[in-house]
């Protein structure tokens, strides 16, 4: 009898951690879809196709502190969208220049919400390379709020500020990589 | 007592574990109770119908809610080898335009027809973009019935919206150009030459025959989306438009440049009046109006020579710009016609107006300046309020019975559902994935149903099991019945699914027509009964007046036939039994089958290029011997003096 009760017991601490399905696991004849099943089009299991937005940013090791940002936004989903989307990217470099602690609090839960328009002032939908920008132009970025654009002697800067150091192709846009974190007014 | 301690707990656990799987995120919430909502056990009905545009595939698909099951396809703007359309000679005319035949469109959109703003199940409109058209469906027959092409428009996208009696369908432009008739002008030349234009089309209210009633000259801008007003703003008619830069050029950075566009509002009773009253130009045009002749079941064009135009630069007061932030997509009125609902899809903002101080400012001239000498109104005085930060990429919204309304998101690939008067979001569900429309049964009239909205995904990627690298399109249908949305059902689609309409079954299923009655079919080929089979030459025209009923073709053997000759196989179906049609094709037909429905009459045309036997056949299942319904036809050198010949069931010589 005892024996009957701990098979039983084993049987159900097994229960409790499979039984809803882990993201490929065969139930019968139907297998479950990857791991987007519940998640958003970031979650998308795809090695075939180029790298959108949120992966180049991913793939670079200047960009560590914008991708915990685009993270802690919840912006991966939205992001990784067919957009097309224009992405200005500070550096790591670019982040550290604002005040000590400043990142620190606005990864915080409680500070999304600035984060979000602060991320969104660095996305446009739409994409622009540089050879498409003019001095005095205006971008409408997502927050609704609007940057600049100067070019002098051919060298773009947004806000009259931050330089353009580099522009990687997506496969659902552009990314810039800027020398300064943009800050909505 | 251990024992049962031990087998209480093994329970617990257990029940534990089941209860955790039911409450996992949305996936897992929509497993059990999802499944036992959208079940519609075998030979029970869906309580909705779903007419499903298909955008690029030129058709609308039904699909039956909430089970997701498709009942049918409906071939509108698109050939449809499967059952003839397009290729028999009675519906080659349905898609005649004034550029000649033209086999594809692209449908956005449909309309279901209204009576006091409510669903009435009669027929259902659609557009065709690219080659400017609008067409009828009866839906008694599930057929199109009607199409006309639109003179001086192109992309026509913000169709066939429809007012509340159905009085008007709409076609606005989406690409401005010059009018039809105009001479040779370069594309530089946009700002002064090119116009958009917004067609209304009244609708006959016993036969739905489609007349082009005017049409409003506008600026060189390009309208988007349309919706009439309801109640108290029946009289009007509400379009986004986007490029007011009026950009010909890179729109992608071009048109996004002015902090806001317009949404159009067009009084068309004001402007019926005009049209009345004799105060709009005449203007010579060409296009074709195809009709079906469900007696003669035959389609014919007409060619329609004039249109009147109204310029709201020469008549005053019935045409208003209101300013919305950039590039509004939808445009959707509530329930109560008091809310206009624009959607810039590059904001992150919907604008809600409010159609009584729409009134106000027009009545106090509250005007910030004029676009073009039409007057624009000031952005704060029709304003009701904003939904600040709903999501990113709004696009388009429907509506409950209860004060609520619903916005696709394309970028953060979501449905959001608000209040009307608050603004404030309630609930948000994800979407699989970038939604553009979304459907509410009769959420865009005055009396919606509620219960569910369906979206319809523009990506798909890893949704169902992979088929290459084109996918069918998803749509997921949420239960709205609570506070909450929850998702029930995920169903692939035919074409893109575009624009839907839901309605009851109850207004559309007992009216379906089951046969055509053989005696009233007045197609001039028919033959109404085996004793009436013949072929006839006439020239280097043969016409093979052919029955069909189980399980054999009247005439079976026809000799006399040469190569260079048209020989028209009228197919005229005998049966009067509900779903018994009959389906024919012969060897070597450079053409699709046809389907011919039970009473009915359609007709293939062949022309042979060799001499030889061609075998024919019935290609719809009809029955226990439908594999031997067929026949052969034999055709001859162009001078031979074979004399023609026909028969069925003659006597065989015995075998020698």
């Amino acid at each position: 009898m005892k024996q009957v009760l701990f098979i039983l017991f084993i049987w159900a601490v097994g229960l409790m951690f499979c039984a809803c399905g882990g993201p490929s696991q065969e139930t019968g004849s139907t297998t479950s879809a990857a791991a987007s099943a519940d998640g958003g089009m970031g979650a998308i299991q795809d090695d075939a196709s180029k790298r959108n937005v949120v992966q180049v940013a991913i793939s670079s090791p200047d960009h560590t502190t914008l991708v915990a940002a685009v993270k802690a936004a919840g912006l991966v989903d939205a992001l990784s969208n067919p957009g097309p989307f224009t992405v200005f990217a500070p550096t790591n470099a670019a982040f550290e220049k604002l005040p000590a602690g400043t990142v620190e609090s606005l990864l915080k839960p409680e500070n999304k919400a600035t984060l979000t328009d602060i991320l969104e002032y660095h996305t446009y939908v739409g994409v622009i390379r540089t050879d498409q920008m003019r001095d005095g132009q205006r971008l409408n970025q997502v927050n609704l709020k609007n940057v600049v654009l100067t070019v002098e002697n051919g060298k773009v800067k947004v806000n009259g500020k931050a330089n353009i150091l580099a522009s990687v192709p997506a496969s659902n846009g552009i990314v810039h990589v800027i020398d300064e974190v943009l800050l909505p007014e | 007592m251990k024992n049962i301690i031990w087998i209480a707990i093994g329970f617990a656990l257990v029940v534990a574990a089941l209860w955790q799987c039911k409450t996992k995120g949305a996936a897992g919430a929509s497993t059990a109770d999802a499944a036992q909502k959208v079940y519609v056990a075998p030979g029970s009905y869906d309580e909705f119908y779903n007419f499903v545009s298909g955008g690029f595939n030129g058709q609308v698909s039904v699909y039956g809610l909430p089970s997701g099951r498709l009942l049918k396809i409906i071939p509108v703007f698109s050939v449809f080898p499967e059952n003839g359309y397009g290729y028999s000679e009675e519906t080659k005319a349905m898609l005649m335009t004034s550029h000649g035949f033209v086999p594809w469109d692209d449908e956005h959109h449909i309309a279901m027809s209204l009576t006091h703003g409510e669903q009435d199940g009669r027929w259902m409109f659609a557009n065709a973009n690219n080659t400017p058209r609008v067409a009828r469906i009866d839906l008694g027959t599930f057929r199109t019935v009607e199409i006309m092409e639109i003179p001086n428009s192109a992309g026509n996208h913000s169709s066939p919206f429809i007012t509340e009696n159905s009085e008007y369908i709409v076609a606005g432009t989406r690409f401005s150009v010059p009018l039809d008739n105009q001479p040779d002008v370069s594309i530089e030349t946009y700002k002064e030459n090119f116009r958009g234009t917004v067609s209304f089309i009244g609708i006959h209210p016993q036969s739905g025959h489609m007349n082009l009633a005017f049409q409003v000259l506008l600026p060189g801008i390009n309208l988007d989306l349309s919706r009439s007003g309801k109640g108290p703003s029946h009289d009007w008619f509400f379009f986004s438009c986007y490029n007011t830069e009026r950009a010909n050029t890179l729109l992608e950075v071009n048109a996004s440049q002015n902090d806001k566009d317009f949404i159009v509002a067009i009084n068309w009773k004001k402007a019926e009046e005009y049209a009345k009253a004799g105060k709009g130009k005449v203007k010579k045009v060409r296009y074709a109006h195809n009709i079906y002749d469900e007696k003669k079941h035959m389609a014919t064009t007409k060619w329609e020579e004039e249109v009147i135009v109204l310029d709201p630069k020469e008549l005053a007061d019935f045409v208003y710009f209101i300013p919305c932030p950039k590039s509004p997509h939808g445009c959707d009125v509530d329930p109560t016609g008091e809310y206009i609902v624009g959607s810039g899809k590059l904001a992150a903002v919907i604008p809600v107006f409010s159609f009584s101080k729409m009134q106000k400012a027009i009545a106090e001239r509250n005007f910030e300046g004029e676009y073009d000498g039409i007057p624009v109104l000031k952005y704060d005085a029709v304003l009701h309020g904003e939904v600040k930060k709903p999501g990113l990429g709004p696009l388009h919204t429907e509506f409950d019975a209860n004060g609520n309304a619903y916005t696709s998101f394309f970028v953060s690939s979501e449905i959001v559902k608000w209040n009307l008067k608050t603004l404030e979001v309630i609930d948000r569900v994800p979407t699989y994935y970038s939604i553009g429309h979304l459907c509410v049964p009769g959420g865009d009239t005055r009396k919606p149903h509620g219960k569910y909205v369906i979206a319809y995904n523009k990506i798909t990627k890893d949704r169902y099991l992979p088929t290459g690298p084109e996918l069918a399109q998803s749509a997921q249908l949420y239960d709205i019945s609570g506070e909450k949305m929850k998702l029930l059902l995920d169903f692939p689609t035919i074409g893109e699914p575009h624009y839907a309409n839901a309605v009851p079954a109850s207004l559309i299923k007992d009216k379906s027509v089951k046969i055509y009655p053989i005696e009233e079919n007045q197609h001039p080929y028919v033959a109404k009964g085996e004793h009436e089979a013949k072929v006839v030459r006439q020239g280097n025209k043969v016409h093979v007046y052919m029955t069909a009923i189980r399980s054999h073709l009247t005439p079976d053997n026809i000799e006399g036939v040469k190569v260079g000759d048209e020989v028209y196989f009228h197919v005229t179906n005998l049966e009067q039994d509900w779903d018994i049609p009959h389906g024919f094709a012969i060897k070597g037909a450079n053409t699709a089958e046809i389907l011919i429905m039970p009473g009915e009459t359609q007709t293939l045309l062949f022309k042979p290029d060799r001499v030889g036997i061609f075998p024919f056949y019935c290609t719809d299942f009809c029955s226990a011997l439908h594999q031997e319904m067929q026949g052969y036809l034999r055709v001859s050198a162009p001078g031979s003096n074979i004399p023609l010949k026909y028969s069925t069931g003659a006597p065989q010589q015995p075998p020698q």
